[in-house]
């Protein structure tokens, strides 16, 4: 007869030296695991209270600016530092670790309308309400800067100074070009004093201008008659343009997907557009109850940031159409400028109380470097709460968001008009001949015309 | 290819069931994401089954007879022979005649085996070393042991109350509300101790809050045939009527009530994968059940006073002083008899209990204990993560308190555990139209016609008998739905009368008459 019996050794399953590690054997059969579904609910269950419990996104504010904090500007080439202007023409730049200026840039009479870096780091573009356009030279990060006392200050490079107030101004992603938006889009090199080119469509201000990261040469700009444009600067003229009901605050592009553009509206939501299709949005992103101000797309071309003059700052996903998150705090006042740092971790507002403030992108994120180990067991808390994040117990959780008593009120009433609208509808529709009342996809409703 | 078949059988076991129908939905933005999940799912299984294949450290144990001898003839003294020092260890006899019949556990990993005869003998012995590490005597009638969640806290059923003592013989609790207690069972997901007791009463108690969980009363008398379903945490108790009810903590009603035998249950065992389970009953049969059709597999003819299912689906049976041991060897689930060992004639067994991941069963008997090799009965490969017999005490600390955490709640014990999670059917129920019924009754019918008739001997297959069965066999299959158009029948002739009383009353009386509450 043949017979063979398990017989373990204790050497190979044990380890050597007490130096070693202990060994780790693994049999993934399912038999012998027994009610796998019921343990993993129970995990998701604490690991949603668990990023309740570890949710502090606030890391600091930046104190400094004596007006409004109007715009800011990311330095690609530097992940550390953040440009930002204010209503009363100071300029400062800021090191994000220690949350303090590093150099302060003087000169402009009115408000600061529109920062933005080169492509290469180097020069910052600024415009304002006073005409001018002036280019300043970055200081380089050395060891010593971050000891030194933060009151440097620089010398413009050049003062352009034109006919009429600027709104906002962008650097092309890759060249020589920037934009600045004003009665019309004005397009300048650094070197020349005057706009190379100039485009216009219609007699109203242009009220925001991005650059497009994947083509140089595009252009999308929002105007105050409603609508976006976008411009080709290989073109005379401009190439479409879509008229919307409600003004658009500020674009940006997707910069994974370079031809997606976001669009934050007056009318509390944000739109997303597909750049060659501009008849339909491809997504309405809503959950502010005042308008947006401003927005910003994350580098991993994921989720975006937007600032909304209701005190709130939010971060949706590229095709959600409710935020992810929101952050308030009592002594922000209304956010006029967000941006997202090019790390993806954290999210920088700039609001009507004169400070910059400095969130983490992922409320419960644990900073800093992790071990192997711990980053593994963070991925699994994670996906296990999104296998069951549609449970009641682990959904009431993971949803939980403490809202300031005035959003809550706006929120709750714009819902109840909603919904009276839509009941409204639904029953002219039912009341009428069939197929004499269409229905209107939102993504389409806010949309008046597209031109070519 | 038949490395094809394996493999794919294997993939399938690492699925766990089947991928979700995604044609049906019409929401295209879900689709994509569950497209996705799906194929992550089938990327994993398909690494779990390449691992299974190459990668785990041991094999399995057999025992394969040549030429004309049989699996079940051959002794454990031939099996010593043929194999290694090591092993010949796990075959003893421990012989302690003065302190009654043993009962014996083992904890998950199979490393500690705790021991309790009927007189008051407790201890708890390390396997691997075969050292005791702690005996003591309780001086009390002891019923039945059972290890909590490692191996430094047991419950032993004594005379009046269970109590619970440390590795160290200290006493730690005294359960007062649980009664004097037959049969122990502990729940290791949901850290529940559940008992059964003189009265019938079933009880379960959280062991880490000390909280009473449930108090049952069976409502069958006193049993002491007591198995926990170690896929779904149900328990089954054996009632002294041949029927098996199983309890969960959150109802007062049982959840399943079968009618198994027709004498008294005798012995209740339950397979690992939670769909076969053994009972035994007085009448000499052995049964095997499937639990998701709650349909007989299998009969054997044979006594069992002890059942137990080892890790790779062996069946242990003992009654007087043999065991047999069943196995489904061509994978058919139909059981045959793979081994025996009979024991000295006074012996009487008392439980059996196969060590976990070791080819090794236990026997508690009435004279002390023994143990004997049952090749291929255990699982080779352990999981260091769920049960590791080379458990060092850090790691054993640092699994109590994971363990802890992952604590299930008593509402998760339920019939199907893979609910957990899956979205609810909906409760539309449609009658079927009178030419479907009727389709369905002849379709019944003659089902029931086609069904083989036994032929019995001596005199007893009279032709007349033969066709009053087959005729008892159709009325059985027709019974439903007759029973089911009368129900209907009787429901459409209260509503009648309903309408015929509300037009018989004035019109000013009508909004008094009966009506239906709504749901």
């Amino acid at each position: 007869m043949k017979v063979k019996v398990i017989s373990r050794s204790t050497d190979e399953f044990t380890r050597e030296r007490s130096q070693d590690l202990q060994r780790v054997f693994r049999n993934f059969d399912p038999n012998l695991r027994t009610q796998e579904k019921a343990t993993e609910y129970v995990r998701a269950l604490n690991a949603a209270k668990l990023e309740k419990i570890f949710a502090r996104p606030f890391i600091g504010a930046m104190d400094g600016h004596i007006d409004t904090v109007s715009c800011m500007a990311k330095n690609p080439n530097h992940l550390k530092g953040i440009f930002s202007g204010s209503m009363d023409g100071d300029i400062r730049l800021w090191d994000l670790a220690t949350r303090r200026t590093v150099c302060q840039f003087s000169g402009h009479q009115g408000a600061v309308r529109g920062l933005t870096a080169s492509t290469d780091g180097r020069v910052l573009v600024s415009c304002g309400t006073d005409c001018t356009v002036r280019l300043w030279r970055v200081p380089v990060a050395t060891v010593m800067e971050s000891e030194e006392s933060s009151h440097n200050s620089s010398e413009p490079l050049a003062v352009y100074v034109w006919k009429n107030a600027f709104w906002a101004v962008d650097h092309q992603w890759d060249g020589n070009l920037f934009a600045t938006a004003g009665a019309q889009v004005d397009i300048w090199d650094h070197d020349r004093s005057q706009p190379v080119n100039s485009f216009e469509w219609g007699k109203d201000t242009v009220v925001s201008a991005r650059f497009n990261p994947g083509e140089p040469n595009v252009l999308a700009t929002s105007a105050s008659d409603r609508s976006i444009t976008i411009y080709d600067l290989r073109m005379s003229s401009p190439a479409r343009r879509v008229v919307m009901r409600t003004k658009t605050n500020s674009i940006s592009w997707n910069p994974m997907e370079p031809m997606n553009f976001t669009a934050a509206n007056e009318d509390c939501n944000c739109y997303s557009y597909d750049a060659r299709k501009l008849d339909e949005a491809k997504c309405v992103h809503q959950d502010h109850v005042s308008a947006v101000m401003d927005i910003d797309y994350s580098p991993t071309g994921r989720e975006f940031v937007t600032g909304s003059y209701d005190r709130t700052v939010r971060i949706f996903q590229y095709n959600g159409g409710h935020s992810r998150e929101i952050y308030h705090t009592k002594r922000m006042q209304r956010v006029f400028c967000v941006k997202f740092s090019c790390d993806a971790s954290y999210v920088i507002s700039g609001s009507d109380d004169t400070n910059l403030r400095l969130w983490k992108a992922k409320a419960s994120e644990q900073l800093g470097v992790l071990l192997p180990r711990e980053r593994k067991k963070h991925e699994y808390l994670e996906a296990v709460k999104n296998r069951y994040k549609h449970l009641p117990e682990v959904k009431r959780i993971v949803r939980h968001r403490h809202l300031p008593k005035p959003i809550y009120k706006a929120a709750s009433l714009r819902r109840i008009m909603a919904d009276a609208a839509r009941r409204k509808e639904e029953r002219r529709r039912a009341h009428s001949a069939p197929g004499s009342r269409l229905k209107e996809a939102f993504r389409k409703k806010r949309i008046l015309q597209e031109v070519e | 290819m038949d490395e094809d078949d394996e493999m794919d059988m294997k993939v399938k076991k690492y699925l766990r069931g089947e991928s979700a129908n995604l044609e049906i939905l019409q929401d295209r933005k879900l689709k994509g994401q569950l497209a996705v999940r799906e194929e992550l799912y089938g990327k994993s299984a398909k690494a779990a089954a390449k691992i299974e294949k190459w990668l785990l450290p041991s094999e399995g144990g057999y025992l394969e007879a040549e030429g004309i001898e049989k699996t079940w003839r051959i002794k454990q003294e031939s099996i010593a022979q043929e194999v290694d020092i090591l092993s010949t260890r796990n075959q003893y006899d421990i012989v302690l005649p003065d302190f009654g019949p043993y009962s014996l556990d083992f904890t998950s990993s199979g490393r500690y085996m705790a021991i309790a005869g009927r007189k008051g003998h407790l201890g708890i012995l390390d396997m691997k070393n075969m050292a005791l590490i702690k005996e003591f005597q309780v001086r009390e009638t002891v019923r039945d042991i059972a290890f909590l969640h490692n191996e430094l806290f047991f419950a032993a059923a004594q005379k009046k109350y269970p109590y619970i003592y440390n590795r160290d013989g200290t006493e730690l609790h005294c359960l007062k509300e649980h009664g004097a207690v037959l049969k122990l069972q502990f729940l290791k997901n949901h850290f529940l101790l559940a008992t059964i007791n003189k009265l019938g009463q079933l009880h379960y108690q959280d062991v880490t809050t000390g909280q009473m969980v449930g108090n049952y009363r069976t409502g069958h008398g006193r049993s002491d045939v007591m198995q926990v379903n170690p896929f779904n945490g149900v328990v089954a108790v054996g009632h002294s009527r041949g029927t098996v009810s199983m309890w969960k903590p959150t109802s007062a009603a049982p959840v399943v009530k079968m009618l198994c035998h027709q004498g008294p249950v005798t012995a209740l065992a339950f397979h690992s994968n939670g769909h076969l389970l053994a009972t035994a009953g007085m009448e000499r049969k052995i049964k095997v059940w499937d639990l998701r059709k709650f349909e007989v597999l299998q009969t054997l003819s044979s006594h069992a006073k002890t059942l137990d299912f080892s890790q790779k689906g062996l069946l242990a049976g003992a009654t007087g002083s043999f065991v047999q041991i069943w196995g489904d060897l061509a994978g058919a689930q139909s059981y045959d008899r793979y081994m025996g060992h009979s024991m000295a004639k006074g012996y009487q067994i008392g439980k059996v209990a196969f060590r976990p991941y070791e080819d090794v069963l236990g026997i508690g008997h009435s004279k002390g204990w023994s143990s004997v090799l049952i090749p291929g009965s255990g699982e080779p490969n352990f999981d260091t993560w769920v049960a590791n017999p080379f458990e060092t005490p850090k790691q054993r600390r640092e699994k109590e308190i994971h363990s802890l955490l992952d604590k299930l709640p008593p509402e998760t014990i339920m019939l199907d555990p893979t609910k957990i999670g899956a979205v609810r059917p909906t409760r539309k129920k449609e009658k079927p139209t009178n030419p479907e019924r009727e389709a369905e009754l002849e379709a019944a019918v003659a089902a029931a016609k086609d069904i083989p008739m036994k032929k019995k001997t001596k005199g007893r297959s009279k032709p007349s008998k033969r066709a009053k069965k087959k005729q008892e066999a159709v009325e059985k299959a027709r019974r439903p739905f007759l029973e089911q158009a009368a129900k209907e029948e009787e429901l459409s002739e209260k509503k009648r009368k309903r309408i015929s009383e509300e037009n018989e009353l004035p019109k000013s009386l009508q909004r008094f008459t009966r009506k239906k509450a709504r749901a």
